[in-house]
């Protein structure tokens, strides 16, 4: 909130977010990458004087509705204290660190930082401009395509989910050539330079009618098609020198196949996109040839008919929430309820954005799980628990990236991403009023409030509206 | 994993202004003309005919009369198929009649989608449903939306069932600069488009600015390719279709032209434009051009920058039917705010939501709170039953129905909604909905859920979706 009329452009808040992360080294190895150049140093220095706000620092929000983001339900006048960006105790009568910056939070809600399970944030500016939009290609390669250095921490979409209180993302990228889309990442939506939370943290397949398109035509040529690379990947494993991959018979070339090791071996999940129950009865089973496979089932509109088998075979979800209309063959017995049924019978549930919009609208998170628990009150539905629904857009995201020991709720040790709203964060009408990611204030403008603000009256004033900035 | 391109259209004419003339033409009156000219005055009308209804009381909800009226503790009588009584709790009813207990609940106008292409672009959404654009020609004035309606599509009933939605205008989608007519439907199941469609309602013309005709002809080597060639193509056209007009006023004998007669009549007022564009310069210029050709645009349809204009859409009495929050998914939408609505509305324009879309048309309750949240958080304080106006009198004006829907006075339509807590609320869903007082939809009753041809029999059907 400090930020909000921040002078520097968001590079200079950037700088001074990078000096904050390099004294908080637990942080660094989770992205692997050098996160500030040092000859920016100096210069950083300068900008830190200007835009301290930018920095961690201990503090504790008080008296707030609070949601853990667990699962459990919202407690009463509950505490979150956040000390060197990470959570340190959240509940109710916590004890507060003498000296910590205290904010009174009675009336509002805490929630963590919202984690966005299936998006395309960071790689698209305007969808229908392809020259600012990464989500795929046509390209020699696919399964070795890595979006994590495309992320765009600037993209006006970026700044507009932030200010929605979501504050990372599963970003997954679309098939160009193939089955195989390539590696996804997980970000974050901070105002700096260094969105990379977990890069290469799957690899992405079509296999439902998706993938028949993207193998040719079929589905048996899908999935013959993924058998045969998943070979051609083990070949690569055992022999990479002797890997040609350019013969006539090879499908993968050297670098695909060895991008597809890890996906062999289980050591990266596999996010399989999916819908109708057949299709997902048909992915589970791919375990038979290929039994280290970590699968994650994106989409699965039908996969409450089959929810018994998913759960047994403890493979998570990430499903599009509101689904609920034949919109093509694979999605005949869709409905609202899947979520909530599937929840039900066990399986990890969570949400993302799955036909549209991926790269810009994932402030719906709010209102597809606001909807899930609408569905308690219509007789015949199955939705889920308050708490149940925001699990859905927070834990149960990090959890299905195998990042729910580091981010997704307020417990304690969890990365210090909180939101502050000014009403239940499941209601349209609310908004969030301030906005941490890693401790760090986060400024809530972007261009839509600038838009907004430039426009509060239409007429023109004493210059014209260009000069309104 | 994305749908085919959000189809997008255009066009509507104004609220605030009364009903076209002829909007109830006589379908057996003779023609104007005679000969080779011989116009039908209603060659699809309607046979649409309300289904029984049992007088029904709801008392002790809260009632938004969707003219921006709220009544607590209200009461609200229907009988034969009419809003016969509505008032507060001391309102008299029969003794004899069903009564429901509204206590906790809301009752509102049915919702009306001023923009959807259920039925034309129908689920499943394969190629051999896409009925939607005759994409063939930048000039389509010709081809009437109501030909496209497959009533299979099971997008009507979602939209009954979780939307509230009780009449809704289907139009042709954006590809064309004219892209034909739309028709207006109630939201009841039928096995034909005429067994929708809305009894005296007027046809409605679908015209789109800005990138979409000039991709679609530009791509295909011809005009129109740019901005400037969408406005070329407008102009010549409306000089043909004002000298069709005046021949035909004259009662001089011509062949006939569909196209024409579409045209002709928008140029009588017969006929509501409605306007699919975006930006702020191109609607200014849309403005001229009716100015220039003697016809008013009804509205402008996802106008993600009628906030910049909200002044000239108010003087030139033009309504925006607007997203809650829709943004960016395109160059000419970059601009989009969540704002829109409310600053439209404060400048004392017409403002309308609408959906374009077989899932936001399941919710349009919660896009227009997504607009009131966030015109409050920037101090434009609208009261919820003023905001109700977005989805009921407001929409039914600029589809030339408000005499007879769209707000909940007495002797209109009973297209009413009983909703299980403040539709303005996420948690909030339609607990009944009846259509001219016929009990359509009850959350309770799980044979008061329409399935649809085409999912009867599938894996699913019957299912609470």
């Amino acid at each position: 909130m400090s930020d909000q009329n921040h002078p520097l452009p968001p590079f200079a808040l950037s700088l001074s977010k990078g000096l904050a992360e390099r004294s908080r080294s637990h942080f660094a190895p989770l992205s692997g990458r050098l996160r500030l150049p040092s000859a920016r140093t100096v210069l950083a220095g300068l900008l830190f004087a200007i835009s301290t706000p930018a920095f961690a620092q201990s503090l504790a929000i008080t008296g707030a509705t609070l949601a853990i983001g667990d699962g459990s339900e919202p407690i009463r006048n509950g505490t979150v204290v956040i000390t060197a960006g990470k959570v340190t105790a959240a509940g109710a009568g916590i004890a507060i660190p003498p000296g910590t910056k205290t904010i009174d939070a009675a009336g509002k809600w805490v929630t963590p930082g919202l984690v966005s399970g299936f998006s395309r944030v960071g790689l698209v500016e305007v969808p229908a401009v392809n020259e600012t939009n990464d989500a795929s290609a046509r390209s020699p390669f696919s399964a070795a395509i890595d979006v994590a250095p495309a992320i765009n921490p600037l993209a006006n979409p970026v700044a507009i989910s932030r200010t929605a209180g979501i504050t990372r993302a599963v970003v997954v990228p679309s098939t160009g050539t193939g089955i195989f889309a390539g590696q996804g990442a997980v970000v974050d939506l901070g105002a700096d330079m260094n969105p990379i939370t977990k890069p290469r943290a799957f690899q992405y397949v079509e296999m439902g009618e998706e993938g028949a398109k993207d193998a040719g035509g079929s589905r048996p040529a899908a999935i013959l098609t993924f058998k045969t690379m998943l070979r051609e990947a083990q070949e690569f494993a055992k022999a990479p020198a002797s890997y040609d991959g350019r013969s006539k018979d090879a499908l993968l070339n050297r670098i695909d196949a060895e991008a597809l090791v890890p996906v062999v071996t289980g050591a990266m999940p596999l996010m399989v996109h999916v819908e109708s129950g057949r299709d997902i009865l048909a992915v589970l089973a791919l375990r038979q040839d290929f039994p280290a496979l970590k699968l994650i089932l994106a989409g699965a509109a039908e996969g409450w008919m089959v929810a018994p088998q998913i759960a047994a075979a403890k493979v998570p979800v990430i499903a599009g929430g509101l689904d609920d209309l034949p919109s093509s063959f694979e999605k005949l017995a869709a409905t609202q309820s899947n979520v909530g049924r599937m929840v039900k019978a066990g399986v990890a549930v969570s949400m993302g954005l799955m036909d549209r919009d991926e790269g810009l609208q994932l402030r719906l998170a709010t209102q597809q799980a606001g909807n899930m628990v609408a569905l308690n009150k219509v007789p015949g539905a199955t939705g889920l628990s308050w708490g149940q629904a925001l699990r859905t857009i927070s834990s149960a995201s990090a959890e299905a990236m195998g990042l729910g020991d580091r981010i997704g709720s307020l417990k304690a040790g969890r990365a210090g991403d909180v939101v502050l709203w000014d009403g239940d964060p499941l209601e349209m009408t609310s908004a969030p009023l301030a906005v941490w990611i890693d401790g760090i204030a986060q400024p809530l403008d972007n261009r839509q409030t600038k838009l907004r603000d430039r426009y509060a009256t239409p007429e023109e004033g004493a210059l014209p509206k260009a000069y309104a900035w | 994993m994305r749908k085919s391109a959000t189809p997008l259209l255009i066009a509507a004419l104004l609220a605030g202004v009364a009903g076209p003339a002829g909007a109830k033409k006589d379908k057996d009156a003779p023609a104007a003309t005679q000969g080779s000219s011989v116009e039908p005055e209603n060659p699809y009308p309607s046979t649409y005919k309300a289904y029984p209804g049992t007088a029904t009381a709801i008392r002790g909800a809260t009632i938004f009369d969707g003219e921006g009226g709220r009544i607590d503790n209200g009461v609200i009588f229907l009988s034969d198929g009419k809003i016969t009584a509505i008032g507060g709790a001391d309102t008299p009813i029969p003794a004899d009649i069903a009564v429901f207990d509204g206590t906790g609940k809301y009752v509102t106008p049915g919702v009306i989608d001023i923009h959807s292409h259920l039925g034309n672009y129908p689920s499943p959404g394969v190629d051999a449903h896409s009925d939607g654009n005759e994409a063939t020609a930048p000039v389509t004035a010709h081809v009437w939306a109501e030909h496209s309606i497959w009533p299979q599509d099971a997008g009507f009933s979602r939209a009954l069932a979780n939307g509230g939605v009780t009449s809704l205008q289907i139009l042709p989608g954006s590809a064309n600069l004219f892209g034909g007519r739309s028709v207006t439907l109630k939201n009841v199941p039928a096995r034909t488009m005429q067994g929708m469609k809305f009894p005296g309602a007027p046809h409605g013309l679908k015209m789109a600015c800005g990138e979409n005709p000039k991709r679609v002809y530009g791509s295909k080597g011809r005009e129109p390719s740019t901005r400037m060639g969408n406005m070329a193509v407008n102009r010549a056209t409306w000089i043909k279709a004002r000298d069709f007009q005046k021949k035909r006023a004259a009662g001089k004998d011509q062949s006939r032209d569909l196209g024409m007669e579409t045209l002709a009549d928008v140029l009588e007022g017969k006929i509501l434009v409605h306007n699919h564009c975006y930006r702020a310069d191109e609607m200014a210029n849309v403005i001229d051009m009716g100015k220039e050709f003697g016809y008013r645009v009804t509205a402008f349809h996802h106008a993600v920058e009628a906030y910049k204009i909200a002044d000239l859409l108010r003087d030139n009495g033009v309504c925006s039917a607007l997203w809650g929050d829709w943004y960016g998914f395109k160059m000419e939408a970059y601009d989009g705010i969540k704002e829109n609505v409310p600053l439209v509305h404060r400048a004392g324009a017409c403002t309308i939501v609408h959906s374009d879309d077989d899932n936001g048309i399941q919710r349009l309750n919660q896009e227009a709170a997504k607009a009131l949240g966030a015109g409050r958080r920037m101090g434009i304080d609208i009261p919820d039953e003023i905001a109700w106006t977005w989805l009921a009198i407001n929409p039914a004006r600029a589809m030339g129905i408000s005499d007879q829907t769209g707000s909940l006075k007495v002797g209109k339509m009973a297209d009413v909604v009983l909703w299980n807590g403040n539709p303005f609320s996420t948690y909030t869903r339609p607990n009944k909905v009846w259509i001219d007082g016929a009990l359509l939809y009850d959350s309770a009753n799980p044979k008061l859920r329409p399935v649809s041809d085409f999912e009867v029999g599938q894996i699913g059907a019957g299912d609470v979706k």
